[in-house]
């Protein structure tokens, strides 16, 4: 173990009574909109980011004013499926006490931005309602579990289904801190226990997926922990078990990297709890707690290697994993419109522009959705590229369901380009803390002018992913997006080529803190090159590697290796 | 005192004089040095006009740091610039040395001209930013607000990421600007990159080897300069003071506009106690005498009768007269001028209320816009008021700010009759006046408002809205003077996020203990409206024990609502806390107001 003083935000966890800390006292502090600096930490637990809006950051600051305060939250989605009537609970909550919208997740939740703190309990209390829960969506803890939004194999995607909540279930905190501060749930005399957590929960946040191949859409090479669904004639047999995987990095600091995780081994769909927890016991013993930018799973398997964390994992687990079964993936991004599944079931997958949930101009998404709820009698599935399936459709309500689509402006528009479609955007400015650069507000302005080099050179209808973060964090996963961008200040991006479509490899840097011009002009020429040689289904990642005009990142360590061929 | 050239600001001793004095003043405390510098300017004022006397360079101000002290700044975006701050501080202080750490975010930028040694580390963001703790310092020092720093010796730690443009640039920027203004440079500016430990240390231990000299010579006489004394300043001779700052305090959101304004009083010689209020000489508002000019027809050039001869119309409507708040004189020859039944009824017996509610919705030109009548531009100015100055609470502490004095002006601007309205000097000192432009000002005293003699008696202050004005002041010199007393602040506005004045001031002082307590109603955060008395009910039982313990009552702000609720509301808590009747309550408040231990500015 490091001999590195602990993180400050370990003595935090440690001092807060499974997660109290002064919560309670913080929100009925009359003299600031802000909650104590220590019980920022704890409200993440909770669901809750306290964020301010920088674009009054210092005009405020002029002003004599704290900084505008306001609250994130987060609600879990485990495996990103709602009913009807939680989507209208929440349409509910964020108009009442949110900014209006709702933002859909890179990883199948719900946000609402703007809540102010005298609103924060009633908003918590309102999604509550709905049997819905923020608890665990952020800090660190396992957050929301994610899996599969296409329903391509109803069946085995039912299972794989039951599995994420069942596991989503197994690793919630035990706590009651939740239900005392937002639910007036009673307070306990007991001393609590967190059988699988213990009192200082995790180093770091912990992210874990399922995925069916041939479609990566969760990213599951993103995940600290994933399950890759084994089908084997049309049945589901277990999962390729994968660990140590992770976007985020610091800039400037090169022992930060992103990782792909690596895949194990095979297990069944019994031995799947005890080897999840496992994985969680070790990292919360092993993992880094002097360092929260060095504290995730990937650089704990980074530094005792992967043969060391198996060991641990099978010891712990009591559990010999099976080897590994073969797989392959297709795409990470997904398949828009109209689909049916094998009992006969529609499903219209629907774009959402960065996730954003809102009326704009004559697409009025916010009121059109709201509509549908109300008459829907199936679900919603939140997509990991932040868009929206309507779910479960009765075949005689289809054409109720594309009537209203139609009607509010909504139905996948057929001028969005394949580039768009396949973007993704953080939050970042104005509300976002770690945001050094724009990303929701000004990824759509610049995939317009992309994608009309891409049509300039035949290339509209290739699918390229492109994703834009306003840090290096990597929310919006930027690494393994085909063309990624990274904030590093205003206006200015490191710009990542080479990455595979299925996500399935890291881009590396070409550019260091380019402006738009330098992006654009370093791209152009690549497109054109792209469209002269590439061969047929050629993927714009893999050939940029193919043809030698990207370093090919093989590892995550080998991510900051002198830059760009 | 020798006598010197008027306007001259040479030193005008000899160097025994100047070694006496020096000597005189040796071992002073900073309040004994404060009442000295206010001696000699009686001396001198008693003398002959446009003598010079001489105030010791460093401002008097308990706030300057001894001249013993090394003072390390920090501005810092990721901690990196507070840990080498940090580095330096020990080992200063391992040394032996007395050594002050703050950040920028909690230093007064105006406070630098009284520092002697100064270490700053700053880093530097995005491209080429200052760290959000040390914007508005930048700000600041870059401005032409700075002031000379002739007796500052200094070194800059700029840290910085080599992979930005403009790299270290917000270090670069405060080394050349101190040396700009005086400040004498002790060693070259260390730029460094991410990787910054080794040079950290380097520059701690460069720094810690010149202390034992830079102290000494420090420590040495105070240096002396010499000022121009000024006259009394009063309506006939205001003083023509230059605005600093001129910066709304409300949010973006918010409904009012409030003013912080700050003004210099540089070299002015004018003095000021908590409680005092500014009086401005505002010029009436363009718009408001174009409108008249318009309304009757009237030549802007047309002579009129003004104090010191004939004036344009223009300008005398202008700088002259009262032309938006009517007087009953006005009322008067108005109501007969344009024959008006209507307004001779207004002013016929009985009538009071309605008379006092029409003067309070009314202005000048609503007036004459609705009572028309045709009159001629003298006979028009014959029935004006002299324009009077407008009386501001002072929002500052003098000894916490010994070069400015500040206001909160809340601007007036309402639409009615279809027109918009202004407020006069409001919207004079708001919009009229940037940064750099000058107005002109006198002290009010105002000695029924004043802080206790005992800095260890306990005061409650109750200022909602702008009356929040000179309890800031109050606050601000408590904590100037090291006063033990308990402070205790009531506040009330419309919304917390939007109209909290001072709120970060605030904060900080309760932070800093110097506010005790500081309770809060804003009417317009929850369904029901709260107001600053029902604050004082809720604790009623506290604000009952801390009266017993000999607290000081204050309340500033509105005379008409709010200054008899909060009588109302004390009554109350005398009577349930203290056991009485209500008529018993009520003179004992009444007493209390009659030991000068409930004062009142209500307007």
């Amino acid at each position: 173990m490091s001999k590195a003083p602990l993180s400050d935000v370990e003595r935090i966890k440690s001092a807060s009574r499974h997660l109290r800390g002064t919560l309670a006292d913080s929100l009925v502090d009359p003299l600031t909109g802000a909650i104590a600096v220590d019980d920022t930490q704890l409200s993440k637990f909770h669901g809750i980011y306290q964020q301010d809006d920088r674009d009054l950051r210092s005009e405020r600051k002029r002003a004599r004013l704290e900084p505008a305060y306001s609250f994130m939250i987060r609600a879990r989605v485990p495996a990103g499926v709602c009913t009807p009537e939680q989507w209208l609970n929440m349409d509910r909550v964020a108009n009442l006490h949110a900014n209006g919208t709702i933002r859909l997740t890179t990883r199948q939740a719900f946000q609402l931005h703007g809540v102010i703190k005298r609103n924060l309990k009633a908003s918590i209390a309102g999604i509550n309602e709905a049997m819905m829960d923020t608890i665990a969506a952020c800090g660190d803890v396992n957050r929301n579990v994610m899996a599969p939004a296409l329903p391509a194999l109803s069946a085995v995607h039912r299972q794989v289904q039951a599995d994420a909540e069942r596991l989503s279930d197994h690793l919630t905190p035990a706590t009651r801190a939740y239900h005392e501060i937002w639910l007036d749930g009673e307070k306990l005399d007991t001393a609590e226990q967190e059988p699988i957590y213990g009192d200082t929960y995790l180093p770091r946040k912990f992210k874990t997926a399922f995925v069916v191949p041939p479609q990566n859409d969760v990213d599951i090479y993103a995940q600290d922990l994933g399950f890759i669904a084994i089908v084997e004639g049309g049945q589901l047999v277990g999962y390729n078990l994968s660990v140590g995987g992770g976007m985020g990095m610091s800039h400037g600091e090169p022992e930060t990297f992103p990782r792909l995780a690596d895949v194990l081994g095979f297990l069944t769909p019994a031995q799947l709890l005890p080897v999840a927890e496992a994985v969680v016991t070790t990292q919360r013993d092993y993992g880094d707690r002097s360092n929260r930018k060095h504290a995730r799973l990937k650089y704990t398997i980074e530094g005792r290697g992967i043969e060391w964390f198996r060991r641990e994992v099978e010891t712990r687990a009591g559990i010999k994993l099976g080897d590994e079964r073969p797989f392959a993936f297709a795409g990470n991004g997904d398949v828009y419109g109209w689909q049916q599944d094998d009992s006969g079931r529609w499903h219209y997958l629907l774009f959402v522009e960065n996730g954003r949930i809102v009326d704009s101009g004559d697409r009025r998404l916010m009121t059109g959705l709201r509509e549908i709820a109300s008459r829907h009698r199936g679900e919603f599935r939140l997509t990991p590229n932040q868009n929206l399936v309507v779910s479960s459709v009765d075949p005689a309500d289809k054409a109720g369901v594309e009537e209203l689509l139609r009607e509010y402006g909504i139905e996948n528009r057929s001028q969005a380009s394949l580039l768009r479609l396949n973007a993704m955007a953080c939050v970042a400015l104005p509300t976002c803390a770690l945001a050094m650069a724009e990303s929701e507000r000004y990824l759509p302005d610049l995939v317009t002018r992309l994608e009309r080099l891409l049509a300039e050179s035949g290339l509209a209808d290739v699918p390229i992913t492109i994703r834009m973060t306003g840090c290096p964090n990597g929310c919006a996963r930027p690494y393994i997006a085909e063309i990624g961008l990274v904030g590093k200040g205003p206006g200015r991006y490191n710009l990542y080529l080479g990455a595979g479509h299925a996500g399935q490899r890291l881009g590396a840097m070409l550019l260091d803190n380019a402006n738009e011009e330098e992006i654009v002009g370093a791209l152009q020429p690549l497109f054109e090159r792209f469209a002269a040689e590439r061969r047929h289904d050629e993927h714009f990642g893999d050939y940029l590697i193919r043809g030698g005009l990207i370093r090919e990142v093989r590892a995550g360590r080998e991510f900051h290796a002198a830059t760009a061929a | 005192m020798t006598s010197q050239a008027a306007g001259s600001l040479a030193l005008p001793l000899d160097t025994t004089q100047s070694d006496k004095l020096a000597a005189a003043v040796d071992g002073l405390t900073p309040a004994q040095l404060t009442w000295v510098s206010g001696y000699a300017a009686g001396l001198a004022a008693a003398g002959s006009p446009g003598d010079a006397v001489l105030i010791p360079a460093a401002d008097s101000s308990p706030a300057a740091a001894p001249q013993d002290t090394l003072t390390i700044l920090y501005g810092s975006q990721t901690g990196h610039g507070e840990s080498v701050a940090r580095g330096l501080k020990d080992a200063a202080a391992a040394k032996g040395f007395s050594v002050k750490l703050q950040s920028l975010a909690d230093y007064k930028p105006s406070a630098l001209k009284r520092e002697r040694l100064v270490s700053f580390v700053i880093s530097t963001h995005g491209e080429g930013d200052p760290p959000d703790d040390a914007e508005l310092f930048h700000e600041f020092l870059l401005s032409a607000k700075a002031s000379k720093l002739d007796g500052l010796r200094y070194a800059v730690f700029a840290l910085g990421d080599s992979s930005y443009v403009n790299f270290c640039q917000t270090g670069r920027e405060f080394d050349g600007r101190l040396e700009e203004l005086g400040a004498e440079r002790l060693l070259p500016i260390v730029e460094c990159d991410i990787e910054f430990a080794a040079e950290a240390e380097a520059w701690s231990g460069d720094i810690v080897e010149r202390l034992p000299d830079l102290m000494t010579a420090a420590s040495s006489a105070p240096r002396l300069r010499a000022v121009e004394t000024a006259a009394q300043y009063d309506r006939q001779r205001p003083f023509t003071a230059t605005v600093l700052t001129n910066q709304k305090i409300t949010g973006g959101r918010s409904g009012k506009d409030v003013r912080h304004i700050e003004l210099s009083l540089a070299d002015s010689g004018l003095s000021y106690e908590p409680g005092d209020s500014l009086a401005v000489l505002a010029d009436n508002p363009p718009q408001l005498v174009a409108d008249l000019l318009q309304h009757f027809g009237f030549a802007e050039d047309t002579p009129v009768d003004a104090d010191d001869g004939q004036k344009s119309l223009r300008a005398a409507l202008s700088e002259e007269f009262e032309i938006t708040a009517p007087s009953l004189g006005f009322l008067k020859a108005w109501a007969a001028r344009a024959e008006s039944e209507e307004l001779n009824r207004l002013l016929g017996p009985d009538r009071q209320s309605e008379l006092a509610e029409f003067f309070a919705t009314h202005q000048i030109i609503d007036i004459v816009r609705a009572y028309p009548a045709e009159v001629a531009a003298d006979e028009f100015t014959g029935m004006l008021r002299r324009l009077a100055p407008r009386a501001y609470s002072i929002a500052s502490s003098h000894a916490a700010n010994p070069d400015e004095v500040h206001l909160t002006v809340a601007v007036v601007r309402y639409e009615a009759f279809g027109h918009s309205h202004e407020g006069a000097a409001s919207t004079y000192l708001a919009d009229r006046l940037g940064e750099g432009d000058t107005v002109q000002v006198f002290v009010e005293k105002n000695p029924r408002f004043r802080l206790p003699a005992d800095d260890n008696a306990p005061v409650i202050m109750i200022g909602p809205g702008t009356g929040v004005a000179p309890f800031r002041a109050f606050v601000e010199e408590r904590a100037e003077r090291g006063a033990g007393g308990d402070n205790w602040l009531f506040f009330g506005e419309r919304s917390m996020s939007e109209d909290f004045l001072y709120q970060l001031e605030w904060q900080r002082f309760l932070k800093q203990g110097i506010l005790t307590r500081l309770d809060v109603a804003f009417s317009r955060d929850q369904a029901e409206k709260i107001y600053v008395q029902q604050r004082l009910r809720e604790r009623g039982r506290e604000v009952y024990e801390w009266i017993e313990n000999g607290a000081v009552l204050y309340v500033c702000g509105d005379s008409k609502r709010m200054a008899p609720d909060v009588n109302a509301a004390l009554e109350e808590i005398l009577a349930e806390h203290g056991g009485l009747s209500a008529a018993d309550a009520a003179a004992k408040l009444k007493e209390l107001r009659r030991a000068g231990r409930y004062q009142k500015d209500v307007y």
